[in-house]
């Protein structure tokens, strides 16, 4: 075919017309009419952190397993696309661009580590997506793109130390892992502990993955406090239980709180190493009520009897049902159209009737304290009523 | 600062001199008298410490009335597994990259990926459970206020064990001899008879299997998962380099500086401070001992 001169000048303009045409014109995000409408899950499938984010991803589909049976988000089934972040910080974003750019997921469900959301963060911003952020960590952020579905960590500490000062004793010492989670928890759990009338006797840190403590709880036992308090993760927390019973510490002789060791790794660690130390969580697997019960039921019947959830699990689950929720409330799967119905948005989850705030992006919460069993289930023993989330905390 | 503590404290140092000496002791062999830098030393300490995993699983089903001596079956155990998967290995994969240091490293730290990704998928994300043995549970109290934790006595035990048998090993046996002349002059161990190949074979695999017992042990003191191996991997290389490459007493002198040091330094500094000033130490020395504390002269 001869191109004469006036049809390439034609093509010209319109190509030039399409140029400057505004995106979503081109690329509607409402052409999602083909009868499904798909989501992203982006955690860490393998790598370090694949520890503690690969069985989110577990709940994260039992949810939309279940949104799918019972009919789908106005009447859509959801299309699950699955990217593994690969425990680094880069990957995540990336493959959040490949998700929101490529793919056009309605929402993603990610991210476990702050490292990896702050990585996400601008990704998610940029391509005006939407990020269910699913695991408890230290606040100071409120991102339009991103919905914060388990606890800030105001909602944790303030209420645990409270707790602990008026039934476990005044002297505090403070230990964890050297990263940004553990010392901002500590930043305000310090003044908290003063407030009630406590004082920290020793405050430590110790580098990710360490699996030494045995100075540590030398110091402890020397500054013979009535509480500890440990922001340890990941398998260093192993090594801690492991060696304070080693060396007669235990949760019958000493009271001690765990902001960040849940059931899920009470296996790990060794049941007979937690029992009688406390938890701090937003939900545990032993709570009452008929959602938790169909929960567990639910993950239980679908990946195995000797499966057990926790917070973060827990978190990842109601994630996708607030995403739904909020889009039906919407009647859109629009980002601000879902972003604004989630405004004082209420579920019943397992956890209870939690709601978002009005403003904010987090979840009113409950702060939880309970004791490991033998068989690493936890006994809740406290309950605060729902506190209101406050990421950026005056100190 | 009460006496009791300081004896404790002492302890403890006594304690991680031998952790650090029992993890270094099969690197110290494997890239010490063979140049081959093995960045999947730590896995295989994984793969002692899966291998005791798996036989507490079995002894408790099938044998719950031996439960009490599992661990020292695991050792053993622990030790031909990775004895046999580091001779395996080395036939197989490392003898074609002697003499090229860098490519060893990133083939054996690819390795090491695709170990703990079998790990993964074999045993799942989360760390396992390995139960301590009732007889290790609990600590030696001398008195009121002194406790020795019983694991820590054992871990001590068997170091010296180990460090025993691999002295006889090297210094009272045809194969440490052989051995021993390969590392000072392997042309020469050649023209008078000694099958190098196989030596390099032997010597490999018996530093894999120290690295077993090594895992094996440690499930006492820390965690069972996938990335186990990297929370080993670093001070393991720290010692081995601390003490000069090719010397087994350098070794143990650096661990025992190093726990010393560290175990002090946490309890007057915090963990975090600790570790960097020992960093610091360490590249100091290096910086006026660069081939580390105690370099053996050897001809080239």
């Amino acid at each position: 075919m001869e191109i004469s001169r006036r049809t390439f000048v034609n093509c010209s303009v319109a190509a030039a017309a399409a140029g400057v045409m505004p995106a979503p014109f081109i690329w509607p995000r409402a052409a999602w009419a083909q009868g499904s409408v798909k989501v992203g899950i982006l955690h860490s499938l393998t790598g370090t952190i694949a520890i503690a984010e690969a069985s989110v991803v577990d709940a994260e589909k039992l949810a939309i397993e279940e949104i799918n049976a019972s009919g789908g988000v106005m009447g859509r089934k959801i299309e699950t696309i699955v990217e593994d972040g690969a425990s680094d910080w880069p990957t995540f974003a990336e493959k959040a661009r490949k998700l929101l750019d490529r793919d056009k997921v309605a929402a993603i469900m990610g991210c476990y580590t702050s490292a990896s959301r702050k990585a996400t963060l601008p990704v998610v911003e940029r391509s005006k997506g939407l990020l269910y952020y699913p695991t408890y960590y230290e606040g100071l952020e409120m991102s339009p793109n991103i919905m914060y579905t388990a606890q800030e960590a105001t909602q944790s500490v303030i209420a645990a130390v409270n707790w602990l000062a008026q039934n476990k004793g005044k002297s505090f010492y403070l230990v964890g892992s050297d990263y940004i989670w553990p010392r901002t928890t500590n930043k305000i759990a310090k003044p908290t502990i003063e407030k009630a009338g406590g004082k920290v006797l020793g405050e430590d840190y110790i580098p990710l993955g360490n699996i030494e403590f045995a100075s540590v709880i030398n110091k402890i036992k020397a500054q013979k406090p009535d509480v500890i308090l440990s922001t340890v993760v990941g398998g260093s927390n192993v090594a801690f239980y492991k060696q304070l019973q080693a060396a007669g510490v235990n949760g019958k002789n000493q009271a001690l709180l765990a902001l960040a060791v849940s059931e899920e790794e009470a296996s790990g660690i060794g049941t007979e190493n937690l029992e009688g130390f406390l938890s701090c969580m937003g939900y545990f697997q032993s709570l009452k009520g008929s959602a938790n019960d169909k929960f567990v039921k639910a993950f239980k019947a679908k990946y195995g009897a000797n499966r057990v959830v926790g917070d973060t699990l827990e978190c990842g689950y109601i994630s996708v049902y607030l995403w739904k929720m909020g889009a039906e409330k919407a009647k859109s799967f629009e980002v601000p159209a879902v972003v604004a119905a989630s405004s004082d948005l209420e579920i019943d989850a397992p956890e209870g009737k939690v709601k978002f705030h009005k403003a904010n992006h987090h979840l009113w919460k409950h702060a939880r304290i309970g004791s490991f069993r033998k068989d690493g289930q936890i006994d809740m023993i406290y309950e605060s009523p729902l506190i209101e989330p406050n990421p950026f905390p005056k100190i | 600062m009460s006496l009791a503590i300081v004896v404790m404290q002492a302890f403890n140092g006594l304690s991680l001199f031998t952790v650090l000496a029992l993890m270094a002791l099969g690197l110290a062999i494997v890239f010490g008298l063979m140049g081959v830098i093995n960045m999947a030393h730590g896995e295989l300490m994984a793969m002692g410490a899966y291998t005791t995993y798996l036989t507490s699983v079995i002894f408790e089903r099938w044998a719950p009335g031996w439960l009490g001596v599992y661990l020292l079956v695991a050792i053993a155990l622990a030790f031909g597994v990775t004895f046999l998967f580091g001779f395996a290995l080395e036939r197989g994969f490392i003898r074609f990259l002697y003499n090229r240091p860098l490519d060893t490293m990133l083939a054996t730290w690819g390795l090491s990926l695709m170990l703990q990704q079998l790990f993964r998928t074999l045993f799942g994300p989360r760390e396992v459970g390995v139960p301590s043995p009732s007889w290790l549970t609990g600590a030696w109290q001398p008195t009121a206020s002194i406790s020795i934790p019983l694991s820590r006595l054992f871990i001590i035990g068997l170091t010296v064990t180990v460090g025993l048998a691999l002295y006889r090993l090297l210094f009272g046996t045809r194969w440490g001899l052989r051995i021993r002349a390969v590392t000072q002059n392997r042309a020469m161990s050649g023209a008078v008879g000694i099958d190098t190949a196989r030596v390099d074979a032997m010597t490999f695999a018996i530093g894999s299997g120290m690295a077993g017992i090594a895992g094996s042990a440690f499930t006492m003191l820390a965690s069972t998962g996938p990335v186990t191996g990297q929370q080993y991997i670093v001070d393991t290389f720290i010692v081995v380099v601390f003490g000069g490459v090719e010397s087994l007493l350098g070794t143990y002198l650096s661990a025992f500086a190093i726990g010393q040091m560290q175990s002090w330094l946490e309890f007057t500094l915090s963990g975090s401070m600790a570790k960097a000033s020992i960093l610091l130490c360490v590249i100091v020395a290096l910086y006026f001992r660069p081939n580390g504390l105690f370099a053996v002269k050897v001809r080239r």
